[in-house]
């Protein structure tokens, strides 16, 4: 083979191999990617039953029900919508009422929101990046969530 | 005053920085001597410095002078001594200060041990070294002094974020960032050989190694963490396709690509300006990793803080070497010369195979890391892209790589034999056919991929077996001059065989864990027994502990499997005061490579306590695979041929060929 044809060689492989990549990409970008929202975001959408997506928000004092084996009940609200969210398994160590998290899951066909994860990606001291964005978009944001613990002079780190 | 001293210190290392960085580039240019050996002595100096400004935040840590911010924010007087210590780098101040400490210790090696490279190459790479000290000082400096006062010093500090008061703390950090930083000198090799215009063959046989060493800890470091966020976080998993892991997986996919191509450019003098090319991409990538971790605009357990100015300031960092060293290459890489043919069926073809894999896994990587942010500022959406984009394109592209790599080491340089190769991993491919069927019929029906990924698994490994067993003439000749053969081969090619093997052994860990990991959450009251794969575990007793810094509440398990009691596992959760939080201690039992876990969950009002407990088949496998593969590396660094410095003109040829 000549310089020049082992050179084109070299190029088409490669050619080959990237848009084998892209393919990939765009097929896992349209089936695995997930939405975040806030109950009053999800109200708005119109998110139909079984399409997933993580929720973020607060959860609503008082709304935390234990039932057997596990079987968990609690709201998570934003201020103007509430959702009531079902969740089989243990809750993270940073789980709180009126303290921020997010869960991902589907809604079922009555509403509720059925959370196959609970994560609440934060310390006492910290908010969810996410639902901290979102609250303050909706004019929710309120500092006295934050300063439940000790007086967040610089803001703390989160935990996964 | 020992604060002030370690401010002080820390000035000081950057005005050396900054001489370091331009004398001897003015030295080289008018070709004299002395000049040019300043980057020598500054390089030196620079890391007695450094040293000394972590000393002194180390010290402060340790004898909690509460009066210096960083320390009042991340310790506390109870806390245990290894803690005080290894928390010094827990926070953000800190682990940037390990960074320059270690970049400075990199080029402090460079100018103690470059003596037999060429003068002017020294002083260029030493310089470049010098930029990216003296842009990191600054960015200390300006946005995040470890060493501000408080002016009412508090007698108590507010304690270490609980997560990290783990032993973890103490190893993962300053490997990862041995690899990291390590890459800076192979990025600053590029740089210099861009600069001057010219690679020869000193330059190839000196970045070979520092790539190497970069790789070795990078691995390392990612494998500890990987095993740190498994026994820590409480739920078992290992890897998570979370953006801060895969800021380590980027630079480490494009160091591995360049670790091949390096071998390349050491052996055939070809693909020169590739490698350049990847050096500098390699270490932008860490860079990247800097950024992305550290300026808060992701969020997770690494981001100890966020503060917007931190995080502008990293981007004009990455903006400037990024962007300097790409237009540098632009403007440079068509004066490097050209060398080496050879055709695409051949150990370079393998090779350039092996970096188009790699680095398009890794801009898969890229993309699914930096779409969510990208999308988020264009449009304001927020996405998460978690595991299935990287299971649906991080896989497929790494099944043709793992495929390829046992024919690698059997072709020869130039022009190789496929066929041939083909014929003498006959033995190999049988092998991984066998196993795929034994698995098969052993499990009959579920999981159709799990048998065929370890099928391709021991192919790789088996490949590897038979890489050593040509080279040596295993079955050809006699047994007894077959292993003197192999006491013969250079350290390298063992170090090829083991880290090529230990990219099977992660596989098979990978693919049984994620395959046949069977596990129980439930409610249990002490004597309550909970079966898990074959073994019955009885809660005997949940007690009260008072710590140092926390209390816990510990759970007291009796495993036994067939009515025989094999041990007693202590699982527990511990309650920060401090901080008010809490951590889970999981509790691991291994058998084998297999490992029984349990975790805690809450209490309820009867007395009965939540518990999760997996088991992991050869699930140690998952971390055992980079430790081979790093002591792989070792070897090879320790091969003789790496440690002199200017290649020697090649024996005369052997019967066989000599390994990279």
């Amino acid at each position: 083979m000549t310089r020049r044809q082992r050179r084109l060689t070299m190029i088409g492989g490669s050619l080959l191999v990237l848009a084998i990549a892209a393919a990939l990409v765009l097929n896992a970008m349209r089936d695995s990617i997930v939405f975040f929202s806030t109950p009053t975001m999800a109200a708005e959408k119109q998110i139909p039953p079984g399409k997933r997506f993580r929720l973020g928000g607060l959860v609503q004092p008082g709304s935390l029900m234990r039932g057997d084996n596990l079987a968990v009940n609690f709201s998570i609200a934003d201020g103007s919508a509430t959702l009531p969210v079902a969740y089989k398994g243990i809750l993270p160590d940073l789980f709180r009422e009126g303290q921020g998290v997010v869960a991902e899951g589907a809604l079922d066909a009555s509403g509720v929101f059925k959370a196959d994860t609970v994560l609440a990606k934060h310390d006492e001291t910290y908010m969810p990046k996410d639902v901290a964005d979102a609250l303050k978009k909706q004019g929710h944001w309120k500092d006295d969530y934050a300063k439940q613990g000790v007086a967040p002079s610089p803001v703390q780190g989160t935990l996964k | 005053m020992i604060a002030e001293a370690g401010h002080y210190a820390l000035v000081l290392a950057l005005g050396l920085a900054l001489i370091q960085s331009t004398v001897p580039i003015l030295g080289a240019r008018w070709s004299d001597h002395a000049l040019m050996n300043v980057a020598r002595s500054t390089a030196l100096a620079q890391l007695l410095f450094v040293g000394c400004s972590f000393t002194a935040l180390t010290m402060l840590h340790v004898v909690s002078d509460f009066s210096v911010v960083n320390v009042f924010e991340n310790s506390h007087s109870m806390k245990p001594l290894l803690y005080k210590i290894t928390g010094v780098w827990g926070n953000h101040e800190g682990s940037m200060l390990l960074w320059v400490l270690i970049l400075a210790l990199f080029g402090g090696l460079v100018a103690a041990f470059g003596n037999n490279l060429p003068l002017s190459l020294r002083a260029h790479v030493l310089a470049v070294q010098g930029w990216i000290a003296a842009a990191f000082y600054l960015f200390i400096l300006v946005t995040s002094n470890p060493f501000l006062r408080i002016a009412t010093p508090p007698i108590e500090g507010r304690d270490l974020n609980p997560v990290l008061q783990d032993i973890g703390l103490a190893v993962h950090p300053p490997m990862l960032y041995l690899g990291y930083v390590g890459f800076s000198i192979s990025f600053s090799f590029a740089v210099a050989a861009l600069i001057e215009g010219r690679i020869d063959a000193a330059w190839a046989r000196w970045v070979r190694p520092w790539t190497l060493m970069a790789w070795i800890f990078l691995t390392l470091g990612i494998a500890m963490g990987s095993y740190w966020a498994y026994y820590e976080l409480g739920w078992g998993g290992w890897w998570f396709w979370d953006p801060v892991e895969n800021a380590s997986l980027m630079p480490w996919l494009a160091g591995t690509a360049l670790l091949h191509s390096a071998v390349v450019m050491e052996k055939r003098n070809a693909l020169k300006v590739w490698t350049i090319l990847l050096s500098i991409l390699t270490f932008s990538l860490s860079l990247l990793g800097t950024f992305l971790v550290r300026s808060g605009v992701l969020t997770s357990v690494h981001a100890f803080a966020t503060d917007p100015a931190r995080g502008v300031f990293i981007l004009l960092i990455l903006c400037l070497f990024i962007g300097g060293s790409l237009s540098l290459y632009a403007w440079r890489a068509s004066t490097l010369k050209q060398g080496g043919l050879f055709a695409p069926i051949s150990r370079e073809g393998a090779l350039v195979l092996n970096n188009l894999f790699l680095t398009t896994a890794c801009a898969t990587v890229f993309i699914g890391t930096l779409y969510p942010l990208g999308l988020e500022v264009l449009t304001g959406d927020k996405i998460s892209v978690g595991a299935p984009f990287f299971n649906l394109t991080f896989g497929p592209l790494f099944v043709p790589l793992l495929l390829a790599v046992p024919f690698g080491p059997l072709l020869a340089w130039k022009r190789g034999d496929l066929f041939g190769a083909a014929q003498r991993l006959m033995a190999a491919g049988v092998t991984a056919l066998v196993a795929v069927a034994v698995l098969w019929a052993w499990i009959h029906g579920g999981a159709t991929l799990a048998p065929l990924a370890i099928g391709l698994a021991v192919f790789v490994i088996a490949g590897a077996l038979t890489d050593l067993a040509e080279r040596a003439g295993l079955f050809r000749v006699a047994l007894a001059s077959a292993i003197a053969r192999a006491r013969g081969f250079p350290r390298a090619t063992w170090g090829t065989a083991f880290a090529h093997a230990g990219v099977g052994i992660a596989l098979i860990g990978i693919v049984c864990e994620t395959t046949w990991n069977s596990e129980y959450i439930g409610m249990m009251k002490p004597s309550d027994v909970a079966n898990v794969a074959g073994y019955q575990l009885k809660l005997d007793d949940i007690a009260q502990r008072q710590g140092p810094n926390f209390r816990e509440m510990i759970a007291q398990f009796t495993v036994s499997r067939d009515g025989e009691t094999i041990q007693v596992m202590t699982p527990s959760k511990r309650n920060f005061t401090t901080r008010s939080s809490s951590t889970t201690e999981a509790a691991l039992l291994t058998r084998g490579a297999s490992q029984l876990y349990i975790s805690l969950g809450d209490t309820n009002a009867d007395g009965a306590i939540a518990v999760r407990i997996y088991h992991k088949p050869l699930v140690l496998l998952i971390w055992w695979g980079p430790v081979l593969m790093a002591f792989g590396g070792l070897l090879s660094l320790s091969d003789r041929r790496l440690r002199v410095g200017a290649p020697k003109p090649a024996k005369a040829a052997r019967a066989l060929q000599p390994a990279e």
